[in-house]
């Protein structure tokens, strides 16, 4: 387990500056924050955006009982046992969430899905699962965010909505920066914003181009087509796109004139019906376009460690997410063994939800059944999920009070730094203690 | 009886590096090591394993594999169809499970390897901004000892130094990178060529004297200053060379030129059977063999090690550091391409491939790459690798040992491919046949002694007492594909195929000492152009598993 | 009076802000429960801030929900916006399509004016 930048806390009253901590509330995982301390709570975040200021700032201590078992106060130790208890009692376990921990932990919670022949799945699969379905159809041309900032003179965003989701995605990566083969910043990029409304990222685009809604796909199409300069007949593209043929012409020019264009593009496409069909024509678009200029693509990944968690699932079992072992070697099939089928089919008997709220976001079956069956939950915060969990155990946050790494959306792996600890334990520190129980469980040696 | 001593009873050890070759020796171990035989004759170890009639050599060594780091992780995510249909790991009371597949899953890796005998890997390729990546699946990759060689011919600084003629800074950048990164050596890869990728559709260097855009430095700069540098810090691995045009007919010259750029300095061509083409102009009916003037050059200039890159026929993944070559395989084989470009740092290209023994190309790619280790003279400078996945799984190994010793089955061979294949290489008139002193040299003590790894690939007191115990087989392929003991650090991790202990392994790395107020020129370029925060960069020790470091240690820093 | 609509659920700020601040405060239950409506389709269907609609689905799934109008043009005509959360998520079909993803957005929707009907 690294320790990077792991922080003694202050003495009392005592104010601590942490110098580049970083900020794992979105997927761009800014390290550049300082952060003021004060009695064990963050009273500045220099830098941070407006979600990364909520996140530091009310992350206080929370002063619920480290483990809560059927809803009353418990020690850990019976915690951790009936969580071993639970996992290794079902006949179709499955262990979610992930995107909120650091992989240290997230590798810990592969091994227990192992020892327990489980399903792991990861929070992926409702964001960006789609777009990774894809990738494995035609595959990707990317490139790290440092490249956008020194490259990128052509900047699309589709589906994708940055001012609100990701607020220092523009100013730290995509359009402002003053970059090596960019000097001028803003100016030498010109940004392009695709969706079905005017958001608020739209006042930060050259051309805001409004779609029909479920046009995506059909639009990204007429695209690919105008890329190989095949004739489209104009009334039936505006009539499918909602823009006219001219419009699409225009930008497809644009597209072959910039040097090195990069189209970041969210859940606007991988929920929307179509899912990883949308996401598939976009990346085939983008490397349709490398037989005129470099150009690249990259998902705006949501949560601060949802890469890692795809990135720790793949190195361990060799599939990025909804991966079954009950057979005792992993199988991947989205659909199947993806967290939303699994409990809306009503097949999953007991689980364990890491940092990730089912309660809140899935379907009403999928809820009805996970509220159903035991089930352990692990968050800083008290959710929906905690809320209805057989065990619950409050966690340090990752990031303000617990060590680890994670994984930016382009990949890069960058180490937390720690402002104050916490009395409560780590999802590491949980998790390491349920492997030990699983495993003695089971009689594993390893 | 003393504890922990083990002794290897009567087995035939091959240990070329002390001149053994075929003798029945006793073996002693303790702590981890080897030690010299006690000299108290009455002396009982704890532990005796009976290998009388077997054969014992040092545990083998891929010294150059795609094994761990951002893009062979991206390859998994990427190729989930050839795993459902692959041989299943499953987990055991001791081991996880895990997939195969031409990119297998972390511990499938170091069970693999292992159960094949071989205890140390070093990953080929990594961006140092993913080194932080390479280190965390290391630590997820058992039964290996295990480092990486860092990515830096297309390195913004190292060019930049160049350009400036700044050769003290190149000299501290390239210590404090590998420092930094906890890497092993300088890997230069299509030096130059891959930041001409960035620039340009289709963009590459066309051979060791085209300008790279913005730098005006050239890919012959690159190799001669790195490997100059290289050989003043001292590395134990100086330079590990990806040379321009791999894969391109014609391509031996551009090698040639590689290999005369060194100037007489200590280089490593890796996978040197895709640099090996006579032809030009992509005209495939001019495509063939030039190992033997490439093969004369490395007879007599004893500077130059390779590795071969041998080709297999089947299916496998093509992933490189190279962005131009993913962008050219891709649209040859017209499948799934991934590509990603790393700031100011390096490039990647992933795309499935099949080897085909009834093409004329890839027929030859494989008669190529056995002429490589049947035409050089020393089997000390020349080394087994597949360039694993790229030529073929490392899991071939076995059957490239038993093509390189029976050359009645490499004929047999031969005879299914492309008939061409006779006309435009000289496999069929090669008569020779590795030794197994031989093939201990090509797999263990040879890469150990072109790494600088004083303790491994061999057998003499002080050893890491990594050893492999084979059963020996006529048919050589069995022989070497199911060892009958694999031994790690002293202790029995394979018996037989079965996974018995599934330990990690250590880290290996290097520290070369530097001038540290360079360190204020390098944080100056790096606050300018990096996406992340100077000290989020270097990654720290905690992130090596038990981490072993070889060479000088770091006295600057 | 019925008349459909396409909802787009999706992130907003204050949303984002409320799942630190915490789920069961007031900022993220009150970003959950407000359903963006067109100016223009709240002139249409005489809507006025804080009236109430059932939403519908083709599947069944039911939500009654307060509705504020959407700032200038953000919102085309036919279009609702609710930020994720509760409602949003019981309106998506426990159906995936086999990808593990169940429609998220885009969903046709029934709109039904309740109005004065719930407090």
């Amino acid at each position: 387990m690294a320790s990077v930048g792991s922080v003694e806390p202050g003495a009392r009253s005592e104010l601590t500056v942490v110098e580049d901590a970083v900020c794992t509330f979105c997927g761009c995982v800014c390290d550049d924050i300082d952060l003021t301390v004060e009695n064990n709570h963050i009273t500045q975040a220099q830098r941070a955006c407006v979600l990364g200021k909520a996140w530091f700032l009310n992350h206080a201590i929370d002063d619920r009982p480290s483990c809560l078992i059927d809803g009353q106060p418990a020690g850990l130790e019976d915690g951790y046992q009936r969580a071993a208890e639970i996992l290794t009692g079902g006949k179709y376990p499955i262990v979610y969430g992930l995107s909120d921990s650091p992989c240290e932990a997230q590798r810990v919670a592969v091994s227990i899905v192992d020892w327990i022949d489980g399903t792991i799945d990861t929070t992926t699969s409702v964001c960006h699962g789609p777009s990774g379905m894809a990738f494995q159809g035609v595959g990707e041309v990317t490139c790290t965010l440092g490249e956008v900032a020194n490259r990128g003179d052509f900047i699309m965003f589709w589906g994708s909505n940055p001012a609100e989701s990701h607020p220092r995605h523009f100013t730290k990566y995509s359009l402002m920066p003053k970059g090596m083969f960019v000097p001028n910043g803003r100016k030498d990029r010109t940004c392009v914003i695709v969706d079905v409304r005017k958001t608020k990222s739209a006042k930060a685009a050259d051309i805001f181009l409004q779609i029909k809604p479920r046009k995506d796909f059909e639009a990204l199409w007429t695209l690919r087509a105008l890329a190989k300069g095949i004739e489209l007949d104009a009334r039936q593209v505006e009539s499918e796109t909602g823009i006219e043929l001219s419009v699409w012409q225009d930008l497809m020019d644009r597209m072959k004139a910039a040097k090195f264009g990069v189209i970041f593009f969210g859940m606007g496409l991988t929920m929307t019906r179509g899912k990883h069909a949308n996401s598939e024509a976009l990346l085939a678009l983008t490397r349709d376009l490398n037989a005129y200029t470099r150009f690249t693509a990259k998902p705006n990944r949501g949560h601060g460690n949802v890469t890692g968690a795809d990135n720790v699932v793949a190195w361990r079992t060799g599939y990025p997410f909804g991966v079954n072992h009950n057979r005792g070697y992993p199988r991947f099939n989205p659909g199947e063994y993806t967290t939303s089928d699994t409990l809306a089919r009503g097949e999953a008997d007991c689980g364990m939800m890491i940092a990730c709220d089912p309660m809140a976001n899935f379907s009403q079956p999928a809820r009805e059944h996970l509220a159903s069956i035991p089930y352990i939950a692990l968050d800083s915060k008290e959710t929906p999920t905690t809320r209805a969990a057989t065990v619950a155990f409050t966690v340090a946050t990752y990031g303000i009070n617990a060590p680890g790494t994670v994984y930016r959306m382009d990949d890069v792996p960058i180490p937390l730094r720690p402002a104050f600890k916490s009395p409560h334990p780590s999802d590491f520190e949980v998790l390491s203690n349920i492997e030990t129980r699983v495993k003695a469980i089971r009689g594993v040696r390893s | 009886m003393t504890k922990d001593l083990i002794k290897i009873s009567q087995g035939t050890l091959y240990d070329p590096a002390n001149g053994v070759d075929g003798e029945v020796r006793d073996l002693w171990i303790q702590g981890g090591r080897i030690i010299a035989a006690p000299s108290d004759p009455a002396t009982k170890p704890a532990r005796t394993i009976e290998a009388e009639g077997l054969v014992v050599m040092p545990g083998g060594i891929d010294m150059h594999c795609h094994i761990a780091g951002p893009k062979v992780n991206v390859a998994r995510k990427m190729r989930p169809e050839e795993k459902r249909k692959a041989e299943v790991i499953s987990r055991t009371d001791v081991t996880h499970s895990g997939t195969l597949g031409s990119v297998p899953s972390t511990f499938a890796t170091g069970y693999k390897y292992a159960g094949m005998g071989y205890t140390t890997a070093f990953d080929a390729a990594i961006p140092p901004l993913g080194a932080r990546h390479a280190h965390e699946e290391f630590d997820d990759t058992p039964c290996l000892d295990k480092g990486f060689y860092v990515l830096m011919g297309n390195n913004h600084y190292v060019m930049q130094s160049i350009q400036q003629n700044e050769p003290k800074k190149l000299k501290a950048f390239i210590a404090w990178l590998l420092t930094a990164a906890k890497g092993f050596a300088p890997k230069l890869v299509n030096p130059g060529g891959v930041e001409v990728w960035k620039h340009r559709q289709a963009g590459n260097v066309s051979g060791l004297d085209t300008e790279v855009d913005h730098f005006g430095v050239t890919p012959r700069q690159i190799v001669s200053q790195v490997a100059q540098s290289a050989q003043e810090l001292g590395l134990p691995h100086p330079v590990h060379i990806h040379c321009n045009n791999l894969g391109m007919p014609g391509n031996w010259e551009t090698t040639l030129e590689t290999m005369r750029a060194l100037e007489g300095r200590r280089g490593h061509l890796t996978h040197i059977q895709f640099h090996s083409y006579g032809g030009g102009e992509g005209d495939e009916n001019t495509f063939n063999s030039k190992v033997v003037p490439l093969a004369d050059y490395v007879n007599s200039h004893p500077n130059v090690t390779i590795d071969v890159g041998q080709v297999l026929f089947g299916e496998t993944t093509s992933m490189t550091g190279d962005g131009p070559l993913g962008y050219f395989l891709s649209n040859i084989y017209g499948g799934k391409w991934f590509s990603s470009d790393t700031e100011m740092e390096a490039g990647c290209g992933i795309t499935p491939i099949k080897y085909k023994n009834k093409s004329l190309v890839h027929a030859l790619q494989w008669a190529i790459g056995l002429e490589w280790y049947l035409l050089v003279d020393d089997p000390w400078r020349v080394v087994m690798s597949t360039d694993h996945p790229n030529g073929g799984s490392f899991l071939a190994y076995p059957q490239i040992i038993r093509f390189l010793m029976d050359r009645t089955y490499r004929q047999d061979v031969l005879k299914t491919c492309h008939p061409l294949v006779g006309r435009r290489s000289t496999l069929a008139d090669l008569h020779r046949e590795y030794t197994l002193n031989e093939i201990a040299i090509i797999t263990r003590a040879g890469p150990a002694r072109i790494l600088g790894l004083t303790n491994k690939g061999h057998l003499g007191p002080g050893a890491d007492a990594d050893i492999t115990i084979y059963t020996p087989h006529e048919n050589k392929e069995i022989m070497f594909e199911l060892p009958r003991l694999v031994i790690k650090s002293g202790e029995v991790i394979v018996e037989q195929g079965e996974v018995r202990d599934s330990r990690i392994g250590k880290t290996l790395h290097v520290a070369p000492a530097y001038d540290v107020d360079a360190e204020a020129d390098i944080q100056e370029w790096f606050e300018k152009y990096y996406s992340i925060r100077w000290r989020n960069y270097p990654v720290d020790p905690s992130y090596m598993h038990q981490p072993e470091l070889i060479g000088s240690p770091n006295h600057g820093n | 009076m019925t008349e459909m609509f396409i909802l787009i659920p999706g992130r907003t700020s204050d949303q984002g802000c409320g799942i630190s601040e915490g789920k069961f405060q007031e900022k993220y239950q009150k970003q959950i429960t407000s359903l963006q409506v067109a100016p223009g389709d709240m002139e249409r269907l005489a809507l006025a801030e804080g009236d109430w609609v059932r939403l519908t689905t083709e599947f069944g799934q039911q939500v009654e929900v307060a509705v504020t109008a959407a700032k200038k043009d953000e919102l085309p005509e036919g279009l609702l916006f609710i930020a994720y959360g509760d409602i949003s998520s019981r309106l998506m079909g426990g159906d995936t399509h086999g990808s593990g993803m169940p429609t998220s957005k885009g969903i046709d929707v029934e709109l039904e004016v309740l109005r004065s009907e719930t407090a």
